[in-house]
């Protein structure tokens, strides 16, 4: 084999962004083939000896790097995203809130980025107004019950959108004679005469009926950053969002990973989480390097959905039963395993010490596993 | 490995009986004399807890007998308590007349595919059993263990006859694989007294262990019960006992189980049964089996000593007569050995104990070590005393991170203390207020070696959290460099010879008559290092072929978690000559500064009086101002800002105009205070901040609680002496005084509320990220590296192909990964 041809198969080993930045100093320092080859191969030296070597208990690296700065994160619950006057968890809680794979986020939020021809203040500030939810109650002005008409009387603030409040309770309300305008007001006119009660009952479902904007979305505002307007909301509906046209969607992300995973797949909720978690040690001014939480990323997403770091999620899901037992509810993990005979086989960490055997990673990974005579029979065969 | 698979299972009867050395039938633990009774539960064929007594089964004595177990008969069948729900579900599966599972023929395959926890596998069953055609009735489960089918109960015995009767193959279908009938348990064992030692007091009095206080019990009622049931006594009556004795039998394997009050001891105390004493942090698994005891380990107060290398620890000279290391007596070293055994076990360095070649074990005493001496030849063990050189393990808990255990090289010294360099404290988060920390001793050749070349403080220099040194340059060694490498530092010959000789003797010194401290401290870089990075302050700093040429040596370049200097030494010397220069320098700032006389003083904070009327000035204008803000408000004129109320857009501006104002105050104070060695510490990172000096010196200012300015306390105010809704600066906790003026009654008060927030902050926070911790690491624990260079799980499924999508180890490489542009610049410049 030439020599050229091995550098070239050494420098094939690197990952591409590695090669990429050799190749950009190369042209950046005008250097000729010869000298190119040198630097590849120093290169290539750099990166073995930086590498990973088999046996490293990175998981444990990884868990520890991620919980050691952890203890000087703050526990104030909330704090205002940039200069918009969303509030959002953070700090510790809001880790605990990534790990645990929160179902209900405490502070669902959503950053909205516009098509350019929607990124404007107008645009921006329009679209805003209308993806808000907005029940019923949230427009109306005044409202009061009619016992003699047996009816609910209300006026909006708004008196334009009258005809689109009064076809959505139309729409909604199906066990009343229906919806009009009169004058100024909306009424709503039940069927028959009724009492206060059920009138009552009547007023709050009207009060209740969804007449715009997306489900979810409690509350919008627009900021400025760079040439952007962005939207950030309180309250998160990532699907409905994605589906309109004034959006970019390439940009436009929630903070609700169970969300992005079933509107973008797995990977795209690894990828939020990664982010998340970076963001929120980076906020504290606390420095992780994100392998740890990638490594955390794909344990918690590698099955295709979403687990969570405690005893329901992959640490109630080792194979190890000792090791389960051991971690939380002990009895519950004994009882199981005997029902079903299962065996444990140790495999992990913490059965091995359980039992005073030596662990199966780092200095103890390895053993002696050729047998000689077999090994010969093997290659006769080959 | 010896081990390597563990099968759990429910014991049956036949089992019982087979590993059983004793039948238990007697009340009674002992007789008139004190001695044992066979057949009581304190049986000797149980094992031996007394010294002196052989074993009755196996013939060993104490310590060397397990134990054995026994059985106890008993009249009736009981439900074991764990497994009540379950037999429950089980049951309610199976037809009440032919006892097939309730399961259609064609759809048995389907079924057993299903594969689901056994509660939802119970939800599809027929009503009506598709076999037999038996209608079914409606089952109820009370628990902690009745069973209820239509509306009558169904005893023990009677669960156990329907159990006997269903099939396996019909079992194995919802995913059961032993005979569901050993769950209702008839033969009771009777664990060895080694699992419930009695102990003897002082007065002679037996006292006996929790388990022994509840299998009496349990012996005592299935006994009653037996003999009621041979005089034929009432059906009432025997019922009682028989849930008499399901109870002590519940209770008995487990205490805390809700729905049955909790078995007590005499004295009113909840009994420890068996689910107790395996379960919670100090319990069997997590307490003795996750975590052991060692030997050769040692715990006492650290003290600093700047003057030890930077891996190494100081061991007071009566541990080190207490801990050994064995060491085998070959031809090379057998004079060496004997002469340590003649120096016996309290003269160091000596050696305790020898092991002769057939295993005896023979301890070193002032009459024996002659003898022990010239016996001495190839073969024997000697456990001699650890001396300078030696390789420990060093600890301090919380454990947080790899580097809160690492291998230092021991140094015998006088006094009590362990001793520790002041460059380690970082990793460690040690201080010498009164901290304690561990000590182990390898024992075996393996071990050290791995602890000498894995775990030495040197190879944990750069932390894998965030690719960094973690260790590095502390406190007064930040400001001695910071002060000896300020522009105008000069020294003589005389004192720079000094300076040098105490860090190294052999050194060749320059041929001149005076150096810059930036020449001295030169010295001890690598000769053919240069490097270009920013001080604290962010003005340059510049190393060319060994020289500082510009810029002063602070925090940002050689302090723990930040030095950069020390970084890229590290990264191009490697470990151990990093080791040699941060161990240089910190002992030459040691050696200036105790020259230099560096301390603080009250008048350290001094302001001129232009300065203080500066500061009373910038106080008043913002007084002035929210005051104005406050006014817009109530009148309803203030502008809200986006996406809040007026009064969080109030709070919010006032929060802000406060946090203007501080550093206001702070722009003043550095203008006008007169330099000195508080202000050098802040400057050089050794410790503070100018916040700190702005606290002491001008103005405390805001008072935050929960991240918002005061409100709580009494009803609208904090303190009953201010107005109902006042929101002014001082009614909501702003301190315009600073620690050395002295603080007002009512800002004191302030602080003190904001002191106990932060407290209370604290100790929550560490519980919380404590087990966040715990569990992270539950779940990522398994996960290693393979030889293939994927990331694999305990079940060997692969989790990531390429570890962080590059390979890269964060504890190997510089921030930002490989330095490419740097290897080319060396390389070609």
């Amino acid at each position: 084999m030439s020599e050229e041809l091995q550098t070239n198969s050494l420098i094939e080993q690197l990952p591409l962004k590695i090669r990429e930045e050799v190749d950009k100093v190369a042209s950046a320092k005008k250097l000729n083939k010869a000298q190119k080859e040198k630097l590849e191969v120093e290169i290539v030296k750099a990166y073995n000896e930086s590498r990973f070597e088999p046996g490293d208990v990175i998981g444990i690296i990884a868990a520890q790097s991620i919980s050691e700065p952890a203890t000087q994160m703050t526990m104030r619950t909330y704090h205002f995203a940039g200069t918009a006057g969303i509030r959002v968890t953070y700090g510790l809680p809001r880790l605990i809130e990534i790990f645990d794979a929160k179902k209900e986020l405490e502070t669902p939020m959503m950053t909205i980025f516009l098509k350019s021809a929607h990124n404007s203040a107008e645009g921006a500030r329009k679209f805003a107004e209308d993806i808000v939810e907005k029940y019923v109650e949230t427009l109306v002005d005044t409202v009061s019950l009619n016992l003699g008409d047996s009816a609910v009387e209300m006026e909006l603030t708004n008196k334009g959108r009258n005809s689109t409040v009064v076809n959505a309770i139309n729409e909604a309300m199906k066990d009343v004679a229906g919806a009009k305008t009169r004058g100024d007001k909306i009424v709503v006119v039940a069927k028959g005469e009724i009492d206060v009660k059920e009138l009552t009952k009547i007023k709050e479902k009207v009060m209740n009926i969804h007449i715009t904007g997306l489900k979810g979305v409690n509350n919008a505002v627009v900021r400025r950053e760079g040439d952007d307007w962005i939207i950030n909301t309180i309250g998160s509906n990532l699907e409905s969002i994605l589906g309109m046209k004034e959006v970019d969607s390439t940009r436009t992300v929630t903070n609700d990973i169970h969300e992005t995973a079933t509107v973008l797949g797995i990977e795209a909720a690894r990828n939020l989480m990664k982010m998340e978690a970076m963001k929120t040690m980076q906020e504290q001014g606390l420095d992780v390097n994100v392998r740890h939480i990638m490594l955390l990323g794909d344990i918690m997403t590698f099955g295709g959905e979403i687990k969570s770091i405690g005893r329901y999620g992959v640490a109630g899901a080792k194979t190890s039963i000792l090791a389960r037992a051991a971690f939380e509810e002990t009895i519950k993990h004994l009882v199981k395993a005997s029902l079903r005979k299962d065996s444990d086989s140790f495999t992990g960490i913490f059965e091995n010490v359980m039992i005073g055997q030596v662990i199966p990673s780092g200095t103890g990974m390895f053993d002696l596993i050729s047998k000689i005579g077999e090994e010969d029979s093997e290659e006769k065969e080959e | 490995m010896i081990v390597d698979k563990i099968e759990f299972a429910v014991v049956d009867s036949e089992m019982i009986k087979k590993q059983s050395a004793a039948r238990i039938t007697k009340t009674e633990l002992y007789d008139q004399e004190g001695y044992p009774i066979e057949g009581g539960l304190m049986d000797p064929r149980l094992g031996v807890v007394d010294p002196g007594v052989r074993c009755r089964t196996c013939g060993s004595s104490i310590g060397d007998c397990q134990g054995h177990f026994g059985y106890l008969e008993l009249t009736r069948p009981i439900m074991h308590v764990h497994y009540a729900k379950i037999l429950f579900t089980v049951l309610k599966m199976f037809c009440r007349g032919c006892n097939r599972i309730l399961v259609a023929e064609k759809d048995i395959e389907a079924f057993r595919e299903k594969r689901l926890p056994l509660k939802e596998l119970a939800k599809g069953m027929k009503k009506k059993c598709p076999w037999c055609s038996a209608e079914q009735k409606k089952w109820k489960f009370i628990p902690p263990y009745s069973f209820l089918e239509n509306n009558e109960t169904l005893n023990q015995a009677a669960i156990r006859d329907r159990l006997v009767k269903i099939s396996n193959d019909d079992l194995d279908l919802i995913g059961i694989r032993i005979r569901p009938e050993h769950m209702v348990i008839t033969l009771l064992p009777i664990p060895p007294v080694t699992v419930r030692p009695s102990i003897t007091l002082e007065t002679g009095e037996r006292s006996e262990d929790d388990l022994t206080h509840k299998l009496v019990d349990v012996v005592r009622i299935n006994e009653r019960l037996k003999e009621n049931i041979d005089l034929g006594a009432p059906d009432f009556i025997i019922e009682d006992l028989w849930e008499l004795l399901q109870y002590h039998i519940s209770t008995y394997f487990d205490n805390e189980v809700s729905g049955v009050p909790p078995a007590r001891h005499r004295s009113g105390r909840v009994l420890k049964t068996i689910s107790q004493r395996l379960k919670t942090k100090e319990g069997r698994f997590r307490g003795n089996l996750a975590g052991k005891r060692v030997n050769f380990s040692a715990r006492t107060v650290t003290s600093p000593d700047s003057k030890i290398d930077i891996d190494e620890v100081g061991v007071p000279l009566e541990f080190a007569r207490e801990l050994t290391i064995p060491i085998r007596v070959n031809d090379g070293n057998v004079e060496e050995m004997r002469k340590i055994v003649m120096n016996g076990p309290g003269t160091w360095p000596g050696a305790n104990y020898v092991i002769r070649p057939d295993g005896r074990r023979k301890k070193v005493s002032e009459l024996t070590k002659e003898e022990i001496s010239k016996e001495l030849a190839t073969g024997y063990i000697v456990e001699r005393h650890i001396k300078d050189g030696d390789i420990s393990l060093f600890n301090r808990q919380p454990s947080l991170h790899r580097m809160s255990i690492m291998a230092h090289k021991i140094r015998v010294m006088p006094f009590k203390t362990l001793r520790l360099n002041l460059c380690v404290t970082t990793p460690y988060n040690a201080d010498f207020d009164g901290d304690e920390m561990n000590l182990h001793i390898p024992q075996t050749e393996e071990a050290q070696a791995e602890a000498r070349i894995l775990m030495a403080v040197p190879k944990n220099f750069r932390s894998p959290r965030f690719s960094g040194p973690i260790i590095g340059a502390v406190r007064d060694f930040l400001s001695a460099l910071y002060i000896m490498t300020q522009d105008d530092v000069k020294f003589t010959r005389e004192e720079f010879v000094q300076l040098v000789r105490a860090v190294d003797t052999d050194m060749p010194l320059p041929d001149k008559a005076s150096m810059t401290g930036k020449e001295v401290f030169s010295l001890f870089l690598p000769k053919d290092f240069s490097i270009e990075c920013k001080s604290k302050s962010g003005k340059k700093v510049v190393v060319e072929k060994g020289k500082l040429v510009e810029g002063v040596i602070d925090k940002a370049s050689i302090g723990a978690e930040n030095g950069k200097m020390f970084d890229k030494i590290e990264k191009q010397y490697g470990p151990y000559p990093a080791k040699r220069f941060l161990y240089n320098i910190t002992r030459l700032a040691t050696e200036y500064i105790m020259g230099l006389g560096f301390s603080v003083s009250i008048s350290d904070q001094d302001l001129p009086k232009q300065a203080k009327d500066e500061i009373k000035a910038a106080i008043e204008k913002v007084r002035k101002e929210v005051d104005e803000m406050i006014d817009q408000f109530h009148r309803g004129e203030l502008k809200a800002l986006v996406g809040r109320t007026p009064k969080e857009s109030l709070e919010a501006m006032i929060k802000r105009r406060l946090n203007q104002t501080l550093n206001e105050v702070q722009t003043v104070l550095e203008s006008h205070i007169k330099d000195s060695y508080t202000l050098t510490m802040a400057k050089s990172g050794a410790r503070g901040d100018l916040i700190n000096i702005v606290q002491t010196a001008a103005m405390v200012g805001q008072e935050m609680v929960m991240g918002e300015r005061m409100e709580r306390g009494y009803y609208e105010r904090i303190f009953p002496h201010f107005k109902r809704k006042d929101i002014s600066l001082e009614s909501r906790g702003f301190v315009a005084h600073g620690f050395k003026d002295g603080l007002t009654p009512f800002e004191f008060f302030f602080d003190a509320i904001n002191s106990r927030e932060s407290l209370m902050d604290k100790s929550l926070k560490t519980r919380h990220s404590g087990y966040m911790e715990r569990r992270l690491v539950g779940a990522l624990q398994d996960l290693k590296v393979e030889y293939d260079g994927t990331i694999r799980d305990a079940a060997n499924r692969i989790v990531q192909f390429l570890p962080g999508e590059d390979g890269l180890d964060p504890a190997k490489i510089e921030k930002g990964g490989i330095d490419v542009r740097g290897i080319a610049d060396k390389l070609f410049d």
